[in-house]
């Protein structure tokens, strides 16, 4: 229970992170490399401004959702936007370089040692019978429903969620009915960093450090995330999320916590090779 | 081929190309060893040449079967711990010269990494794109954690885990990672030339209309990949005797990405263009060694800047071959191909 419990916590930041691996693929194809980088940004960003400005938390969780954001727009912009009729790999290797960028310069200017970041918000822990549910726990959960939910409205409801879905469909076809390619492409890399940035405050109430390389595995797990799921699909990368927190919890709870990173890849072959778009992935009909 | 076309007969060809090749090796060789040659360059050296390898294994996949595995590190590893465990033992028996049965090493890593290659490819092949990408990455990271924690399931040393595997004895020379450039590029050249390449470049522009021309696409992929992770292997088998010391970390995801990187910063399908860019891409860092804080800056930088300002990599797709750049010479104008033997550019 407790493990389980465990397991939806890390999920739900999992999906947080997959949400915006997925909106990027299903509006440009591109494998956002970058994006695991921009929640170590994140997490530097709050730690800087509590410990060496002392603000207040409140302050250090909306400058580190703002920092993502910008970052995200400035990196669509300079290193993406060039690239628009490129072929999709090098678009890959560009976001590989962006990363490799962000890692480094935060090693150059923050060392290469993990900074404590201190608590974020100080919650009770439950006591539901007899088992004791941490605070933080709860707090993660219903930020990242709150989330869900808002972006499933703005993508739903929205004017620019409908043109993100129009330019996802069918990029051609959505700028001849007026819109704004431009425009909805960096919306899209703001929602998805932002999403980003309240996840690295949840990951960082988790786990109270930043690293330069926090970025890496944290990113690579959405990542399979969001494929498990189905890449481009909203749903899906919530449900890759919480599959991939529930079964690293549970593989740690069986013992095998040496082994959670093959069990995690395991599913993810098993689910891929039998139905090989990811659980909710549109399957495209190939035309000739 | 047309006989217009055919300038000089093909046994010249050959012999010209063989004694070029064993002369260049030869007298490299004498070079390195005469001492003129720091050791410590003498490394940077045979790493170039590894990483030549690797480039030229992935190149085949990426850049001609036109597939983006992202696995290619869990092979390098299984080469290099089969290699090595090989060699640990065999070295243990009495009256075993290391250097000597060390191609039987290399040749065993990249077996085994072939065979887990193909079982591999089997299910993988059958995704496409970046899930093909994203289930190979799987594949290379369970490797990774089964060569971490192996040891505790078997309940004896045998891969020493994060420990890392020492003493494997370090037979990796300049000689045989040249030889085994030379063999990789050579072997690779030659199969793309032949109509199993044909059929692999097919399937790379148009697989459906390959698989409607009657090429077995399912054959020809599960190829093109067991021979790049051969290659792979082999490249880890070098790497596991030049290092002496490896440990599973060394072949995380990082790895396969940098690979990826060098293949497409030289352009893919283009092998003068793996073995440039995996020579710049080695020396580099090397190079900037002075600046080290920075140097992996401008390692990123230059990643960025080049794929914006030449997104096809920096050679394209094109070759060199050593009759067209003679008939440019001569102002002959006859374009044939020729056995190219590569290694060439080992320098």
């Amino acid at each position: 229970m407790e493990q389980t419990l465990n397991g939806i916590q890390t999920g739900s930041v999992y999906a947080l992170v997959a949400l915006g691996y997925s909106m990027v693929y299903g509006i440009i194809l591109l494998l956002n490399f970058a994006h695991g980088d921009i929640i170590m940004v994140g997490a530097y960003t709050a730690w800087f401004f509590m410990t060496n400005l002392g603000q207040s938390p409140i302050v250090a969780v909306v400058a580190a959702v703002i920092a993502c954001t910008l970052l995200g727009i400035t990196i669509e912009k300079v290193a993406y936007t060039p690239l628009r009729k490129a072929p999709r790999l090098s678009l890959l290797i560009t976001a590989i370089g962006i990363s490799f960028l962000l890692q480094n310069l935060a090693q150059l200017i923050f060392g290469a040692g993990a900074k404590p970041v201190p608590k974020i918000v100080e919650v009770k822990s439950l006591n539901l019978g007899s088992v004791s549910v941490s605070g933080n726990a709860i707090l993660t959960i219903v930020v990242s429903v709150i989330s869900m939910l808002l972006l499933t409205i703005l993508i739903k409801k929205s004017k620019m969620g409908k043109a993100m879905r129009a330019v996802s469909e069918d990029t051609e076809a959505a700028q001849l009915m007026g819109i704004s390619l431009n425009k909805t492409i960096s919306f899209t890399f703001a929602v998805g960093s932002a999403l980003a940035g309240i996840g690295s405050v949840l990951y960082c109430a988790a786990y109270p450090q930043a690293s330069p390389t926090m970025g890496g595995m944290l990113g690579l797990k959405a990542f399979v995330a969001a494929v498990l799921g189905g890449i481009g699909s909203v749903p899906g990368a919530v449900i890759g999320g919480f599959a991939i927190g529930l079964a690293e919890a549970w593989a740690s709870a069986l013992g095998l916590s040496v082994w959670k990173d093959a069990v995690v890849f395991a599913i993810l072959i098993l689910v891929l090779v039998i139905k090989p778009t990811g659980l909710l992935g549109r399957n495209l009909q190939e035309k000739v | 081929m047309k006989k217009t076309a055919k300038k000089l007969p093909m046994w010249l060809r050959y012999l010209i190309n063989t004694v070029l090749f064993v002369a260049l090796l030869l007298s490299s060789t004498a070079f390195i060893n005469s001492g003129s040659v720091s050791p410590y360059h003498t490394k940077v050296i045979i790493l170039c040449g590894i990483n030549m390898i690797l480039a030229l294994a992935l190149n085949l996949a990426t850049g001609y079967l036109g597939q983006l595995p992202l696995g290619h590190a869990g092979f390098m590893a299984l080469g290099a711990y089969s290699s090595a465990i090989f060699m640990r033992y065999i070295t243990a028996m009495p009256g075993v010269s290391a250097s000597a049965i060390f191609p039987l090493g290399v040749l065993l890593g990249g077996v085994i990494a072939a065979f887990i290659g193909f079982l591999i490819g089997i299910p993988a092949l059958r995704l496409k794109g970046d899930y093909l990408a994203i289930i190979t990455l799987g594949f290379g990271e369970i490797i990774r954690v089964v060569l971490l924690n192996i040891d505790d399931v078997l309940g004896f040393k045998f891969t020493y885990g994060a420990a890392s595997l020492k003493n494997i004895p370090k037979t990796t020379n300049f000689f045989n990672t040249f030889l085994c450039v030379s063999l990789t590029a050579y072997i690779i050249h030659t199969v793309m030339k032949s109509r199993h390449g044909r059929a692999i470049l097919a399937i790379r522009d148009n697989e459906i209309a390959a698989e409607a021309c009657g090429i077995n696409t399912v054959y020809y992929k599960t190829f093109g990949f067991t021979l790049s992770a051969f290659f792979t292997g082999v490249a880890g088998a070098l790497y596991a005797g030049y290092l002496g010391v490896i440990s599973p970390g060394a072949f995380g995801f990082m790895k396969s990405i940098e690979i990826l990187v060098t293949v497409v910063l030289g352009g893919m399908g283009s092998m003068l263009g793996s073995i440039i860019s995996a020579t710049v891409l080695t020396a580099l860092p090397e190079v900037l060694r002075a600046f080290s804080q920075y140097r992996m800056i401008a390692y990123s930088l230059l990643l960025i800047i080049v794929m914006i300002f030449k997104p096809s990599g920096l050679m394209g797709n094109y070759d060199f071959s050593l009759s067209t750049l003679l008939g440019k010479l001569g102002g002959r104008t006859g374009k044939s191909a020729v056995p190219e033997k590569e290694g060439e550019d080992n320098e």
